[in-house]
């Protein structure tokens, strides 16, 4: 059976999670202000009004 | 492995709007349920092909970046134990490599795709029979958005909880936030085996480790929610390292299903605002069940060779949850639209 097993240090797996964490804060913060932008204007077209946004 | 990074954005277009439109499907599940639609993820990569390693690495990965994403929020709102998180961690951290093991083994004996997915039924129609059982009693299911916004101080511990506390009394005792005192050998269990299921299966283990963590050590459900997202930033980032050193990690899949499901998340998540979720529960519960059904007929396909039963599996697998996620939407824009005309909302 496969035994259990300690992670050893791999640069270029680090880089791939590091990768996918810096998307993940990236998309954090990318949307927060997208939602900003033009979050009363999708509100507007999609309800009529703002006061959900 | 640079290749792997560029590989993110040298897919067929058609697959990666396959991706992030799944990752926004996955993404306003998750956002309003507080649960699901990870779990979706990998036996949706299953029968399309991929690996079982690919698709439980990719899946844990995919995770692990939404769960990044939702604990920075959490952070904010102050509900995050990091005294629980920490021995969460070293539970998770040993039944996650135990649960990746055994997907190793199993693949060495060809039976790795087989068993996840046998799995993935039994689980997804135990959570599928519960949830809906519980909407039609309408005690509801997943996450309770008013407990959620309850002070630490209004909450009561449920009994089983509290019976726990009493007879498991071995040291070292630890308080955790809300004035609950508990073994940290509870913990660490109630860790050890949700984290053998995210390793197993591939996802973040909310669906089971919330629950536990409320019934079984008695944590409020504010901290239990915001804890969780905190400990599988760690279980998932641990989890997908240790896929990526075996190849199991596909950014060209998790690139994409984390940029639709974060759009989606902010979506779900502002819809709870709007729409009460337990009418729409019961819905949730069908697609857990019609997702259950799909992975078996998926695999029932898989082992005939049956190219269109493996095809009828995914699409069910990918339009249950389109279903349910666009009739969030749809409830969500008419019980604003009512508010804004002056009539009162209708709950589902």
């Amino acid at each position: 059976m496969a035994g259990l097993e300690i992670p050893t240090w791999d640069p270029a797996t680090a880089l791939l999670i590091g990768a996918i964490l810096l998307e993940a804060v990236v998309l954090y913060v990318g949307y927060g202000g997208l939602e900003r932008l033009v979050g009363p204007w999708v509100m507007r077209v999609l309800v009529g009004g703002d006061e959900y946004a | 492995m640079l290749d792997s990074l560029l590989g993110a954005f040298t897919g067929s277009p058609e697959l990666l709007a396959l991706f992030v439109g799944f990752g926004l499907v996955v993404g306003i599940l998750f956002g309003f349920f507080g649960m699901g639609g990870s779990f979706l993820v990998t036996p949706a990569l299953l029968m399309m092909g991929y690996p079982a390693r690919v698709a439980v690495g990719s899946g844990m990965a995919f995770v692990f970046g939404t769960a990044v994403i939702a604990t920075l929020k959490h952070h904010d709102l102050g509900q995050v134990d990091y005294k629980l998180g920490a021995i969460m961690i070293a539970g998770t951290t040993l039944g996650i490599e135990a649960g990746r093991a055994s997907v190793f083994y199993l693949e060495d004996l060809g039976l790795a795709g087989g068993v996840i997915s046998v799995a993935y039924v039994l689980l997804l129609g135990g959570i599928g029979l519960m949830v809906t059982r519980e909407a039609l009693k309408g005690d509801g299911g997943g996450i309770d958005h008013s407990a959620a916004e309850k002070d630490l101080s209004e909450y009561e511990i449920p009994e089983t909880a509290k019976r726990i506390q009493r007879t498991v009394r071995i040291p070292p005792m630890v308080t955790l936030r809300g004035d609950v005192q508990v073994s940290a050998w509870v913990i660490t269990i109630v860790a050890f085996l949700t984290g053998l299921l995210s390793g197993f299966l591939g996802v973040g283990g909310g669906f089971i480790r919330m629950p536990a963590m409320i019934y079984a050590i008695g944590v409020p459900v504010p901290v239990a929610i915001g804890t969780d997202l905190f400990e599988i930033v760690f279980s998932g980032a641990i989890g997908s390292y240790l896929y990526g050193q075996g190849g199991g990690v596909d950014l060209g899949i998790v690139a994409p299903l984390l940029l639709g499901s974060a759009l989606g998340a902010r979506i779900g998540s502002a819809a709870t605002a709007v729409v009460d979720a337990d009418g729409i529960k019961i819905y949730f519960g069908g697609m857990l069940l019609v997702g259950a059904t799909a992975v078996g007929i998926g695999e029932v396909g898989s082992y005939l060779g049956s190219e269109l039963l493996e095809m009828v599996g995914l699409t069910l697998v990918i339009g249950a949850a389109v279903v349910v996620a666009a009739a969030i939407m749809y409830t969500t824009v008419m019980s604003m639209r009512a508010v804004r005309n002056g009539q009162p909302p209708t709950a589902d």
